[in-house]
């Protein structure tokens, strides 16, 4: 393998982990608040429906991602209900959050565009286009670090810098400011938060409201950025490699960015080669596919550390009596 | 009653249920300021209720409210907190993985960032640790402190909220005599300050010892207000439950008999690396109780649950002079159950049964695979289980008297005689007990106290463990006190008293 | 203390749910155009109107029986095993092979091996997690959902690289031998005198589900190890302080809830497609969360729901067929049951409590 190809393999890894880091951080607020979201996936879903079919009949991406994103607010918005404001069981409610996507985004697809479930392909500013930074082109002969800039860091969407940028945001709203202070404390103990004269349900609301948020922006780059439409079933399972990467990440931002970048990486390669030789033995493109599970699983069994999720997370908050 | 010119809070009328359930009804109180106010009541007379309702914790369905003679209405802790009130509960809300500054600044941030509330907050903790002998750590994490210092914690974050009003609950349940005392000198010294406290609270002693004035509280109703000085405890005891209480248990001089059960050296280590149990030795003989007394957490609750089989422990058990296995596999609590220990434990609703199961599922519990309710080791033998369960409601006198009722339908005097009735109708060998009158009624007292002499008077050992030191006392042949994982000492229950116990009790020889 | 009376929660709330979740799928139905009634209309006529009809949808409710069997098991212990899907997956690779390697006789034996097979490599599939959750603290919704996909790749391995018949472009086992294939219910009922429609997958799988929903309320209500998950279920500690080992319940109950779902296989795959391919179960592990839920947990309640399902199935199917009402409806119908009875249950009983409360109290 060429330096070229690396580079080409890992500037697809960063596009590949755009979607993933959005929607793991999106994770990372509702868990850390003490709501478990595996309607990450669904959310993903209903917003890269909504957000290509708007940015196709409006013919602005910009129309199409607050589309998306509404799409994505309205399904958190049915989570919280169910497990916030009627106390039932967050799993179930993000089992039922993925199918109801699942099935609606089809059934109006169908509806509105009869071409079996996806919408037209969108072109021009009907989708995020890539952005040539600042130098680009003067610095492309430069040894080394000329390529790296040119290829890798320059060259993406708006999205994906948005997305690398978000990482040190959450960072710091989780962990420097009061909100983020109220929140993690409402993941470990509610009750603490109760009695010291906060709403838990108005933080939980809240971390749930910025989840549905930036799994807006992960299901909108998903059908505009890194495709250029919606067809049926597209999120094929990365709500739930987001999942993982946040649990890999132990529910930590900066490790968040690099689980995602290796899922980025690993999807990159089997998408690039059907089989891999490595020292003469052959690693099927399944097992590549398979990994990012796996290696969740290792990290939850806690062979490799330990992932200790929010205390209080997946239970509804109940005033002792 | 007292006359109060001008209450610090004045309460009209509090009505509150839950469901079905009137945990306070039509309740009134005033409060002097500057004062101490105790609120005395059993478990259940709704005292929580009425103070997490003046906190904001509870809404109330009727009354009002009055703070400094002004009307308001209380609707969140936040409203409580701006009135000047705060609270620490029984059950501490902390958050465990934050340090002491982190949960002191929770809610009362003052800005958008943390950073100078922390820096702010570290300043007045000092001053404040000075004023009241509030040492704590600001750094540490909640979860690396004692049980001491997390209380500490929680008056720090009334007094940073700049409360006026302090209401404490339960607040000694968990502390030894001497850390007790050091409570009371805080609390004397915010009063001298002109704040205002109210303690929750059943210890009658407590009452006498610290505060002002007293309300008693029976079931939701609140009987009396009195000055502390113009009652007794034994006053305030009637008050309590409605009639003339006998503290006193009539029993005769026990038949002691062979050794049933021998402890060498047990130790047990928790999960965080620290000792629960240190080199614990004691005998038990048949025909006699053994009272443990000491302060909750002080190993007590291990001890149980080593000698029930429930946790593994280094050391030797011997019963019945065979030793026990307390290792392998095989040592759980079937197998000691087998073996002829039953056990009563300390929590009912969490250990003894199963909330959800039909009182006649869990006469069963723990018992489930003997022969009797067993077909070919396989099926269960429903039929047999619930003839069994009616003859035991019958001979325990529990009500209702219907075995197809879920346990949790039943109060917590009849869901203890559903236990006790399990376990005694056993006929075991050894008896362990854990606090076996929490939370029940009177009545019910009697009733299983008169059981435990049954068991001792037939020739049985009888384990008690209680934080009652009345209940030890009274019962007890022979008494242990635990202190910090250790036995202290050992005294002749006809030969001691609570001041002697009590002394052990704080680690003191 | 009950506020509700146990008929009420048996029937009641499930049934209120479930009028809700049709409610909004006919709101659906109106809103991309079509009329819900009439759509109602065409789904009973395609799934119950005939016996072909009736064979499609007891083929379907069979895969949910097992499937919802699975996952009421697991809850009854307190586990919610999502992992349906990928134990079924296993399933059908243990009863390929067990058809393939052998040379059966007759069909029954056959029939047998194969359950056998689907069980065993089911509860394979769910032992991993199991195990995991008992000895390491892993959480097994999480580690069942990674298991779903790690089946996924590793059949997609299998059938690409070692089942595929030389020359074959398709990911699929070769045809299942003609000694391995399952009477149909025209079979069966035919022997009585009975006609049924040929075409129908629907096949003598049918009984082992229905034998399945006996031995399942045997083993909850009527063991000793029945007595021990409901324990546990309910209470953890309190289940440890009768002695019941964590480890082994949460092991067992697992270990009996994959080897349900993986016995779902002889259905699909040896009773219907004869041959072992790509994505055979089709979603049918998660429709058994939908069954479960809206089963409460019970035999009876499950063999109703997986009734249910499969008509909505086979009808949903007949309403792509003849309107532009796409599949996928269905699917949006299972999201909602799945709500209403699973994480909105307090939508619904708390309004019922209150209506049962002062019901109560004015009689009093």
């Amino acid at each position: 393998m060429d330096f070229f190809t690396l580079l080409q393999i890992l500037d697809s890894s960063v596009r590949l982990a755009t979607p993933l880091i959005f929607a793991a951080l999106a994770g990372l607020f509702s868990e850390r608040a003490g709501i478990f979201d595996i309607g990450l996936e669904g959310k993903m879903l209903a917003s890269a429906f909504l957000a290509a079919a708007l940015a196709y009949t409006s013919g602005s991406v910009w129309i199409g991602l607050i589309a998306g994103t509404i799409a994505s607010l309205l399904f958190s918005g049915i989570h919280g209900v169910a497990s916030i404001t009627f106390r039932g069981n967050q799993l179930i409610s993000g089992v039922a959050i993925n199918f109801l996507a699942s099935g609606l985004t089809v059934l109006v697809a169908q509806h509105w565009f009869s071409q079996g479930g996806r919408t037209p392909s969108l072109s021009g500013a009907a989708r995020f286009n890539p952005i040539e930074l600042p130098w680009a082109e003067s610095f492309k002969d430069l040894p080394f670090f000329g390529p790296v800039y040119y290829e890798l860091i320059s060259g993406h969407t708006i999205l994906v810098y948005v997305a690398l940028i978000l990482v040190p945001l959450s960072w710091w709203v989780l962990f420097r400011t009061t909100f983020g202070l109220r929140l993690r404390a409402v993941g470990e103990n509610p009750a603490a938060v109760d009695t010291a004269g906060i709403s838990v349900a108005r933080t939980r609301y809240l971390a749930i409201i910025i989840c549905g948020l930036l799994c807006g922006f992960s299901g909108a780059y998903l059908a505009t950025g890194l495709s250029a439409g919606f067809i049926k079933d597209m999120s094929a399972g990365r709500g739930y490699i987001a999942l993982a990467a946040l649990i890999f990440a132990k529910w930590r931002p900066w490790y968040i960015l690099l689980a995602c970048l290796l899922f980025g990486f690993l999807e990159a390669i089997s998408n690039r080669y059907q089989n891999i030789d490595i020292f003469h033995i052959t690693v099927p493109v399944q097992l590549m596919q398979a990994l990012p599970y796996i290696l969740t699983v290792v990290i939850l069994a806690g062979f490799i550390g330990k992932a200790i999720p929010p205390k209080a997370g997946g239970e509804p908050y109940i005033k002792e009596r | 009653m007292v006359a109060i010119q001008n209450p610090v809070i004045e309460l009209e009328s509090i009505s509150k249920s839950f469901g079905p359930v009137k945990a306070n009804k039509n309740i009134s109180l005033k409060i002097e300021p500057g004062t101490i106010h105790g609120i005395v009541g059993e478990n259940g007379a709704g005292k929580s209720t009425l103070m997490s309702i003046l906190y904001g914790f509870y809404k109330a369905d009727s009354g009002t409210i009055k703070i400094q003679g002004k009307r308001v209405s209380i609707v969140d802790s936040q409203t409580a907190i701006e009135h000047g009130i705060g609270m620490v509960f029984q059950h501490f809300k902390l958050v465990e993985t934050f340090t002491v500054l982190e949960n002191i600044i929770l809610g009362a941030e003052g800005g958008n960032l943390i950073g100078q509330s922390i820096t702010n907050a570290r300043q007045t903790l000092s001053k404040l640790a000075e004023d009241y002998e509030l040492n704590v750590d600001p750094d540490s994490l909640i979860e690396g402190i004692s049980v001491g210092m997390q209380q500490r914690v929680e008056i720090l974050k009334a007094l940073y909220r700049k409360a006026e009003i302090l209401i404490l609950d339960e607040p000694t349940g968990v502390l030894t005599p001497a850390e007790a005392e050091h409570l009371f000198r805080i609390l004397r010294n915010l009063k001298a300050e002109g704040k205002t406290i109210v303690l929750i609270t059943h210890k009658l002693k407590e009452i006498m010892n610290v505060t002002d004035t007293v309300s008693v509280m029976r079931q939701g109703e609140m009987t009396s207000t009195i000055a502390t000085n113009d009652t007794s405890p034994e006053k305030l005891a009637e008050l309590m439950v409605g009639r003339k209480v006998l503290l006193r248990v009539q029993k005769k001089p026990p038949k002691v008999g062979r050794t049933v059960l021998a402890c060498e050296k047990l130790s047990y280590v928790d999960k965080k690396g620290i000792y629960r149990l240190k080199d614990i030795s004691f005998e038990i003989k048949a025909g006699e109780i053994l009272g443990i007394a000491g302060v909750a957490g002080n190993g007590q609750s291990e001890l149980l649950e080593v000698l029930a089989g429930i946790k593994h422990a280094d050391g030797k058990l011997t019963l019945n002079s065979a030793e026990i296995d307390l290792h392998s596999t095989q040592s759980t609590p079937l197998t000691r159950r087998h073996l002829g220990i039953s056990h009563v434990p300390e929590d009912r609703q969490r250990l003894g049964l199963i909330m959800e199961f039909y009182a006649w599922e869990n006469i069963a519990l723990g018992y489930h695979d003997s022969d009797t309710y067993n077909i070919n080791g396989i099926f269960m033998n429903n039929r047999a289980i619930k003839s069994q369960a009616e003859h035991r409601i019958n001979n325990f006198d529990i009500r209702p008297r219907n075995p197809n009722l879920m346990a949790k339908s039943f109060s917590g005097g009849n869901q203890q005689k559903i236990v006790l009735a399990r376990e005694i109708e056993q006929n075991p060998d050894l008896l362990i007990v854990g606090q076996p009158t929490r939370g029940v009624d009177i009545g019910a007292i009697e009733f299983i106290h008169s059981r435990l002499i049954n068991m001792r008077d037939s020739g049985k050992a009888v384990l008690l463990i209680s934080v009652e030191l009345d209940e030890i006392l009274s019962l007890s042949d022979r008494i242990l006190v635990m202190f910090d994982g250790k036995i202290m000492g050992e005294k002749e229950a006809s030969k001691t008293n609570e001041k002697e116990l009590g002394l052990l009790m704080a680690g003191v020889n | 203390m009950d506020i509700l009376p146990k008929w009420a929660e048996v029937i009641l709330i499930p049934v209120v749910s479930l009028i809700l979740s049709f409610v909004i799928s006919a709101i659906v139905i109106i809103a991309i155009g079509e009329d819900p009634i009439a759509a109602l209309a065409l789904m009973i006529d395609g799934a119950l109107g005939s016996t072909y009809g009736w064979g499609y949808t007891l083929y379907y409710a069979t895969n949910f029986i097992f499937t919802g069997l699975a996952v009421s098991v697991a809850f009854h212990a307190k586990m919610f095993n999502i992992g349906g899907e990928g134990q079924a997956t296993l399933g059908g690779l243990g009863v390929a092979l067990m058809c393939l390697h052998f040379n059966w006789p007759h069909w029954s034996l056959a029939l047998l091996g194969a359950s056998l097979g689907g069980l065993v490599f089911g509860a394979f599939w769910a032992l991993v997690p199991a195990y995991l959750q008992a000895k390491r603290g892993s959480h097994i919704v999480i580690t069942t959902i990674m298991f779903n996909f790690i089946a996924a790749s590793l059949l997609n391995y299998l059938l690409v690289n070692i089942f595929r018949p030389d020359g074959s472009m398709d990911p699929a086992t070769k045809k299942f031998p003609e000694a391995t294939h399952l009477p149909t219910l025209h079979d069966v009922l035919g022997s009585f005198g009975i006609p049924f429609s040929k075409a129908a997958p629907a096949n003598i799988c049918f009984f082992v589900a229905i034998c399945s929903c006996f031995l399942v309320w045997v083993l909850i209500w009527r063991t000793r190890l029945g007595y021990e998950i409901r324990a546990f279920g309910h209470s953890e500690s309190a289940a440890k302080y009768g002695g019941i080992s964590t480890h082994k319940i949460i092991l067992l109950s697992m270990v009996l809830s994959g080897g349900l779902a993986g016995m779902m296989a002889i259905n699909n795959v040896m009773g219907e497609a004869e041959r072992l391919v790509m994505n055979s179960v089709e979603g049918a592990g998660f429709i058994g969360i939908a069954v479960a839920l809206m089963g409460r947990s019970h035999p009876i309640g499950v063999f109703l729901a997986a009734v249910l399902f499969g008509f909505l199935y086979q009808g949903g199917a007949e309403l792509a067929l003849w309107t532009s009402i796409p599949r996928e409806l269905i699917i949006v119908i299972q999201a909602l049951v799945i709500l209403f009875t699973g994480a909105l249950d307090n939508l619904v009983r708390m309004p019922l409590e209150k209506l049962f409360l002062n019901f109560k109290l004015r009689n009093l």
